[in-house]
């Protein structure tokens, strides 16, 4: 923070000069626009607010003229991007909003506390629409925590640890391991501190790992809540008059220029001294205000409610009036203070936690206020509501600022900022990864890959999690491909429907092709949806990117929405909002591009919720392939299965290689997956489902025994069942098991069952392989082409995979 | 009969003890607020789980001091059945109703799993509906569990028959592996010397319906609906 920006909050008598706007943020340009809507110079108080206001973080002025092109319609959407949250309608009366969002800057200067308000935001914003939050995911990237998986000890040779030094896959030295390591620990800390004691489930999620993170970890924090349609409320000011009151916590100093300052810049060598920018969260006051607010909006006399978050104070006034087309006066002198001596700007430029601001009906602001006071929480009113479009910021008697609240909001800058594609990769054959010879015994790389941090169980994580509470959770973390909660009406408690969410992205893929790797991100969320057995129905998005003001960021960015666009039009899944991050980079290097899709399946029986478990010896393994591209090579040549191989987790872990290409995505293949999963799991003919992504084939079937120890339902922990599977692939046998391919899943079946389930994929157009059995001998074996390629007794396999991330958490 | 679930500021289980109680098992029961004296004439009282007053301080310390506390007290010294979970359990804790304090899990993390338990006595409306023995697979979900109190205290709690539930594997075979948070002698729920007033840090309300991966929670539960039952006949 700037000398004169300290002075600032100091003082209101200073004089805003073009240098002063400069450290606020604002361009040049910028300034003369603010000027343009006064008609006049600003004072600092009105500078500080247009800053905020036209930051990066809230007025998406650089993504704008991009995100236009997502799809964000269809016919179960009650609210599309623009309000607190997307809202869906799932039946019944009921409406599920769902909302994600990063929280990433403030996680790398202050982990556990930037986590925690990053899902108490989240939340705010769920239950400020009159949604009772009922889940939360988090999506979750960090650098590498071990050096496990960075070399190849097997083939040495083959290991190209200064490969593609541009994508940054060189290991990490030890005090980077550790710092990651802390960054991590307290990341989670701070998301189940919060959630816990919140009381509201996180159920799901991923946590990836990649050097790129190392000094910018990304926290996206996704919740979901449920309210009746009739009940939804909506931030718009309305009824000149109405009474506009403040609840919650106090005002105090902290998160000053959180969103302008710390999320709005990159990370330089003082980032450290952001520290006061983060702000500090309780959950404890927000779960008062979750239910005071919900209680309040039951009153009938809310008219209007909005949250204070990113920009605080200013934020909620402006964007309240600027959506209802009305004016807002409010009064500092009364907005409940925890600190004494703060100045107008610091007031209106705080973001402390666990605040609203509501409208009221005039002359029921007593019944609004009560039940506040029941709960115990401050609720002042503060001003009103007015007619003219101004908003008026009144201190002691005097005026403060005084803005035209919709130029200020909605007629902010608008950036169509240089696009310009990176300097192409130039590689041949031989920087691609180079396939073991056939017949070679892969069960040494295939432990290495169970064990490596992507792909080992996240148990120890999300047992910090509380997983259970509101007792919705029909598939927690790790049990089905996507988190499942059932939900229960909020007046009458019962049951009709489930919902399953997941979320996904893959940064790897994205940092070599952000289009195709962002079409991946959306066919696998839906993937991962269906084969839970839900209906893919609507999405939500993160996008967490470099410097905008970089043209090679800028043309990630804008590849990476259109490949949203076409695989969210493609499997009709609209996006209803979301959150774009920019300015993910320290000192100078960008993150790899990470679109982040949180997808909503609808699930119309609870009881057909499907689990990636293996449930019974016999049971008939089958391969589901939308595109049918596994038996045949489809004329790939060898060269050609090398490069998409390359992207693999398989290549960067055991070949500490990243480069070619991300597998082709088809999304014609992908829809056919879904809509068949979506089928078998509704005639309820399935065992289990798991769809193929990481690790590929083998580690899809690896975890399918692993879970077969725990089945969601089962009395007993039981030693976990096998698999004798055989392939007859004419692909590399690297290839064959380790390969990411998109539309396919495993599933399994019983004998009698069979029939029906190769009669619904026929009649989806999915290709259905029998490809082994379920065993009861404990033994994980793999045959390709007559030989032997992976055998191992499954418990060993489960042991070093369910493990090794605590070993390298906890014991370093 | 009717049940009451108290509700404190940071309560985040009472919906979930309501539901339980109300939508499983199909018996009365209200919410009761912390700064109510008035127990609304319920036969049996629920303190539920959650982080009452955000458990800022010792869990449970400050919730210990709610007006509804007081009635609280009348009503188990008078013979009524009070049922603590987790965040209930640290609560009667602190008031005294049962022996004990809670401190940090040994492990010094919030743990959230599915435990075995074993039922230790069945003369009592918490167990009378299980047997000797029965292990209840039931998830547990807290920071502070690890359950301590004095070597002669527990001496002769133990004697007693105090000790309801006990962490145990899930073929009841190793207390000691089966115990998630350091608790003294693996006690995960115990009850007072007149056997009317319980506390158990597992959440048998999370474990009251199959399609959430156990309904063994549920014989609890039952047991105090037995217990209402019986005690209702006998005084008719």
């Amino acid at each position: 923070m700037g000398v004169s920006l300290q002075m600032a909050t100091a003082s209101t008598e200073i004089r805003v000069t073009p240098e002063i706007a400069a450290e606020h943020g604002l361009t040049a340009d910028e300034y003369a626009r603010v000027k343009q809507i006064l008609g006049r110079e600003p004072n600092i108080t009105e500078l500080g607010i247009f800053s905020v206001m036209w930051s990066e973080h809230c007025s998406y002025k650089s993504s704008k003229v991009h995100l236009k092109r997502l799809p964000t319609r269809g016919k179960l959407v009650v609210q599309g991007p623009g309000e607190n949250a997307g809202v869906v309608d799932i039946g019944d009366g009921l409406v599920a909003a769902f909302k994600i969002e990063s929280h990433n800057h403030p996680s790398y200067v202050e982990p556990f506390q930037g986590a925690t308000t990053g899902v108490g935001g989240i939340l705010r914003d769920i239950f400020t629409m009159g949604a009772r939050p009922i889940a939360i995911l988090d999506s979750l990237r960090f650098g590498p925590i071990s050096s496990d998986g960075f070399v190849a000890q097997l083939y040495p040779e083959r290991g190209r640890t200064d490969a593609a030094p541009h994508l940054g896959n060189a290991p990490s030295d030890s005090a980077t391991l550790s710092a990651n390591r802390r960054i991590l620990d307290g990341v989670i800390r701070g998301i189940g501190g919060y959630g816990n004691c919140f009381g509201v489930p996180t159920v799901g999620g991923e946590v990836a790992f990649e050097p790129c993170y190392s000094q910018n970890p990304l926290v996206n924090a996704l919740a979901l809540g449920i309210a009746r349609k009739q009940d939804l409320f909506f931030a718009k000011a309305k009824g000149a008059g109405n009474p506009v009151i403040y609840v919650g916590a106090k005002t105090g100093r902290d998160g000053i220029h959180g969103a302008s300052l710390l999320a709005s810049a990159e990370f330089t060598e003082q980032s450290r001294q952001k520290r006061p920018n983060v702000q500090v969260g309780d959950p404890f006051m927000e779960k008062l205000l979750l239910e005071a607010c919900l209680e309040a909006m039951q009153t009938g006399a809310v008219v209007a409610i909005q949250d204070m978050g990113a920009a605080g104070l200013t934020c909620s006034t402006v964007e309240m009036a600027s959506r209802g087309g009305t004016g807002i006066e409010i009064d500092l002198a009364k907005v409940p203070q925890r600190e004494t001596g703060m100045t107008p700007y610091e007031i209106m430029l705080s973001e402390s936690q666990e605040r609203m601001l509501l409208v009221a009906e005039k002359g029921r602001e007593q019944e609004v206020l009560g039940v506040f006071k029941k709960w115990g929480l401050d609720a002042v009113v503060i001003g009103r509501v007015t007619e003219g479009g101004l908003a008026r910021i009144k201190n002691n008697g005097g005026v403060a600022a005084e803005i035209p609240a919709h130029p200020l909001a909605e007629e902010g800058p608008v950036y169509n900022r240089p696009i310009a594609p990176p300097a192409p990769r130039v590689e041949s054959e031989s920087d691609w990864f180079q396939f073991a010879p056939e017949g070679m015994d892969l069960t040494p790389n295939f432990l290495k890959l169970l064990v490596s941090p992507a792909i080992a169980s996240k148990r120890w994580i999300t047992e910090q999690y509380d997983t259970s509470v509101r007792t919705n959770t029909l598939a927690g973390p790790g049990a089905s491909d996507a988190a499942v909660v059932r939900v229960k009406d909020p007046k009458t408690n019962e049951v009709k429907r489930a919902l399953a969410l997941s979320t996904d992205g893959n940064g790897r893929w994205c940092q070599l092709n952000p289009r195709v790797g962002a079409m991946h991100a959306v066919a696998e969320a839906a993937r991962n949806v269906a084969a839970s057995g839900a209906r893919p129905v609507a999405a939500t998005n993160c996008l967490n990117f470099g410097s905008p003001e970089k043209p090679e960021v800028m043309w990630q960015f804008s590849q990476a929405v259109d490949g949203i666009a076409e695989a969210s039009t493609a499997l009709g899944t609209p996006i209803t909002g979301g959150n774009v991050s920019f300015y993910n980079e320290t000192l100078g290097k960008s993150i790899y591009p990470t679109p982040v899709i949180g997808m909503l399946g609808i699930l119309d029986n609870p009881a057909r919720v499907l689990q990636i478990a293996f449930r019974n010896a016999d049971d008939v393994i089958v391969l589901l392939d939308g595109a049918n591209t596994d038996t045949v090579a489809q004329g790939d040549s060898p060269a050609a299965f090398s490069r998409e191989f390359s992207s693999s987790e398989y290549s960067k872990t055991l070949g500490a290689l990243v480069a070619g290409e991300p597998p082709a995505v088809d999304l014609a293949a992908e829809k056919r997956l879904v809509d068949c999963l979506v089928a078998l799991a509704s005639e309820g003919v399935l065992e289990s489902a798991h769809d193929i992504s990481d690790g590929g084939l083998a580690v899809t079937l690896a975890e399918s025994c692993f879970a077969s120890s725990s089945v969601v339902g089962a009395q007993h922990a039981r030693p976990p069942l096998g698999a004798n599977v055989s392939l007859g692939d004419v692909r590399p046998p690297e290839h064959a098991l380790f390969s990411e391919r998109g539309a396919r899943a495993i599933v399994s079946v019983s004998p009698d069952g069979l029939a029906a389930v190769l009669a619904i994929a026929r009649q989806y157009g999915v290709a259905a392989r029998e490809i082994g059995k379920v065993t009861r001998k404990g033994v994980f074996r793999i045959e390709l082409k007559g030989r032997t390629v992976i055998d191992s007794p499954v418990e060993a396999l489960a042991d070093a995979w369910a493990n090794s991330l605590e070993r390298a958490l906890v014991k370093g | 009969m009717k049940f009451g679930v108290v509700v404190f500021p940071g309560s985040n289980c009472d919906h979930d003890a309501y539901y339980a109680v109300g939508t499983i098992l199909r018996k009365p029961v209200e919410f009761i607020w912390h700064q109510s004296e008035d127990l609304a004439n319920c036969d049996a009282l629920i303190l539920p789980g959650g982080f009452s007053y955000g458990d800022y301080l010792r869990t449970g310390a400050i919730a210990r001091f709610s007006p509804v506390m007081k009635s609280v007290e009348k009503f188990a010294a008078s013979g009524g059945l009070v049922l603590g979970i987790c965040n209930g359990f640290q609560i009667l804790c602190e008031a005294g109703l049962l022996p004990g304090a809670m401190m940090r899990n040994s492990g010094l993390r919030f743990i959230c799993r599915h435990v075995y338990i074993r039922v230790e006595q069945t003369d009592t409306p918490f167990t009378n509906a299980a047997s000797k023995g029965q292990i209840l697979k039931i998830p547990i979900a807290h920071s502070d569990g690890n359950w301590t109190l004095d070597d002669a205290t527990l001496a002769a709690l133990e004697k007693n028959g105090q000790v309801l539930f006990r962490y145990t594997t899930s073929a009841g075979s190793n207390d000691h592996a089966g115990n998630p948070n350091g608790a003294m002698h693996n006690v995960a729920g115990i009850c007072n010397r007149g056997r009317n007033v319980a506390g158990l840090m597992p959440h048998p309300e999370r474990a009251a319906e199959l399609a959430l991966g156990s309904a063994d929670g549920l014989v609890i539960f039952r047991s105090m609906v037995e217990a209402l039952v019986g005690a209702a006949r006998a005084t008719a």
